[in-house]
């Protein structure tokens, strides 16, 4: 039955898919991407992977639909028809369509316990879980404390493409090409004239806040951490700043805040391998961090948490003002 | 007791399917983009209502159905709201309801 | 056999959705929907992943109590995507700024526009 659900959403997504690469108006297909990542996030549910569809959800359907149209805003909506059909590379996108799908045939059963996959570390991160982490999500114990390494250099990325968006777009706009973007600008910003969505989302905000910071600190028992909190959180602020304005919302939460949230939640995080250094473990071992290991691994887990959503929430705040301080305003 | 929880609940359910269906009929049939909004409305209300409190009761007294509770309270506080901010920026980019709309792409233009 | 083949039906996908993003980046010439055909090609290796974790008849990777014995699908995939979807969008963001500036300094986001004002100079 489950089977028969996931073939049927699977098909949705190839259905999306062809849809967003056939419209020819931006919008449409930035509205269409937003569809793909929900329904990602149904196959990821459906594929035992809480964590992974929160962030997808979180992420795919929020955050980067609104940083898309906020890029949309300052390019145009629409895409220019003609000349887009290249048989060539029709011709080699589908050869090599086959040639995958034929390579499957080979693949591992769809989810047989004895794949190559599962025999390799998989099996030992869960048996040992419960005795040296004691937390009841594997998946935070292995993203925060087993391949903490991995999870710092992640963080790093996303700390330097944040950087990048500001040093491309956190100069004032070049005025040799202003003629083009000339548009009327509004007398009002955000949503001012609607009534109904900025009574709503002055509702709502909090209450997303809320589910942020337990996505946050619950992160060790169910599905949440850092990368997701850090979204939910940044997606709050985002919504304000469209219902009042980017002006309010950077009233509320000024650029230093935000750039200081970035490297602050970096530093943190790499603070805390330091400090396991120096106090006799290896980088990123938190057993040393009080004398009962368990516990070091618990305040570990829980501080590199905390790095990981200031600096996710930081950079995706950062590049959001940055796209809309760009523009006359935002659209939505 | 167990029983006639599960069958109303599976009445429940089974009618909120039929409420998503016609919903997703009426938003590929209907002429223009207020009577398909209008169509579809129905997938979010009694649908998503009805399929709720179905799975609640499925849920039975516990954390789920609390959380499933709250599901239904943001959906019921969202969805009107997203329909009126999507009408009403329909009617901000030119489009006057009544006037059928034929060809089937981009009811935003 | 017929319910064998079904059971890569999730690869088939990945294999498909991989190459419709891929058409979009090489045969479209807005540089937006290239971005969007990127974050499609993205999707379909976060699928790909998520799905040689999957173990039949497990649950998520989130021990409860009181359950012993229980079968969990492989947490390591899903750890690796749930750090690359943020790194995802980090970069698309990157992506984004690029667009927005070669939009500023061109007056395009046409990619042979830009090839042909390029040529001129």
């Amino acid at each position: 039955m489950t089977f028969l659900f996931s073939a049927f959403v699977l098909t949705l997504l190839v259905v999306t898919a062809l849809a967003i690469v056939r419209t020819g108006n931006l919008f449409v297909a930035i509205m269409l991407t937003g569809i793909f990542s929900l329904l990602m996030a149904v196959i990821f549910f459906l594929l035992d992977a809480p964590d992974v569809a929160l962030t997808e959800a979180t992420i795919g359907a929020g955050i980067s639909t609104v940083l898309f149209l906020g890029a949309l805003a300052l390019t145009g909506e629409h895409e220019r028809t003609g000349s887009t059909n290249r048989p060539l590379a029709l011709v080699v996108v589908i050869a090599t369509a086959l040639i995958v799908i034929y390579a499957t045939f080979d693949k591992p059963r769809f989810g047989d316990p004895q794949a190559p996959v599962q025999q390799h570390v998989a099996p030992w991160y869960l048996e040992h879980t419960p005795e040296s982490i004691d937390i009841p999500n594997s998946v935070t114990a292995v993203l925060g404390s087993f391949r903490g390494y991995d999870t710092l250099g992640e963080v790093f990325v996303v700390f330097t493409a944040g950087i990048g968006v500001l040093i491309l777009l956190g100069s004032a706009p070049a005025m040799r090409s202003g003629k083009d973007r000339t548009r009327p600008v509004r007398s009002s910003e955000g949503l001012r004239h609607y009534l109904i969505p900025r009574v709503v989302g002055r509702f709502l905000i909090p209450v997303i806040l809320l589910f942020g910071l337990y996505v946050q600190f619950h992160g060790d028992y169910g599905p949440g951490g850092g990368f997701q909190a850090g979204a939910l959180i940044a997606a709050a602020f985002i919504l304000y700043a469209l219902l009042e304005g980017k002006e309010q919302a950077l009233a509320v939460l000024p650029r230093q805040v935000l750039t200081a949230l970035m490297v602050g939640g970096a530093l943190l995080y790499g603070g805390v391998g330091v400090a396991s250094m120096l106090l006799g473990g290896n980088f990123l071992d938190y057993s040393v961090l009080t004398s009962n290991p368990i516990t070091g691994q618990h305040i570990g887990l829980l501080l590199i948490e905390v790095g990981v959503g200031a600096t996710v929430m930081g950079v995706l705040l950062s590049v959001f003002h940055a796209f809309a301080a760009r523009g006359g305003h935002e659209k939505c | 007791m167990g029983v006639l929880l599960d069958a109303i609940s599976w009445l429940l359910l089974s009618l909120g399917g039929v409420f998503v269906f016609i919903g997703g009929l009426g938003a590929l049939r209907m002429p223009n983009l207020y009577t398909r909004m209008h169509a579809a409305s129905l997938t979010d209300t009694m649908g998503a209502v009805l399929i709720i409190v179905g799975i609640m009761l499925q849920a039975g007294a516990s954390l789920a159905a609390i959380k499933l509770f709250a599901i239904l309270l943001f959906l019921l506080l969202t969805s009107p709201t997203a329909s009126n901010a999507l009408a009403s920026a329909a009617l901000l980019a030119g489009m006057r309801p009544g006037e059928a709309r034929t060809e089937d792409e981009e009811p935003g233009k | 056999m017929l319910m064998e083949l079904l059971r890569l039906y999730h690869y088939w996908v990945f294999a498909m959705l991989l190459m419709i993003g891929f058409y979009a980046v090489v045969a479209k010439p807005n540089l937006i929907k290239k971005l969007i055909g990127l974050s499609l090609f993205q999707a379909a290796v976060f699928l790909l992943y998520i799905t040689m974790g999957k173990v039949d008849g497990g649950t998520a990777p989130i021990f409860q109590p009181g359950l012993v014995n229980q079968v969990f699908s492989n947490p390591l995939p899903q750890v690796l995507i749930l750090t690359a979807i943020v790194v995802g969008i980090s970069t698309m963001a990157l992506g984004l700024g690029i667009v927005v500036r070669i939009k500023e300094e061109y007056g395009s986001t046409e990619e042979d526009v830009i090839q042909e004002i390029n040529r001129r100079w």
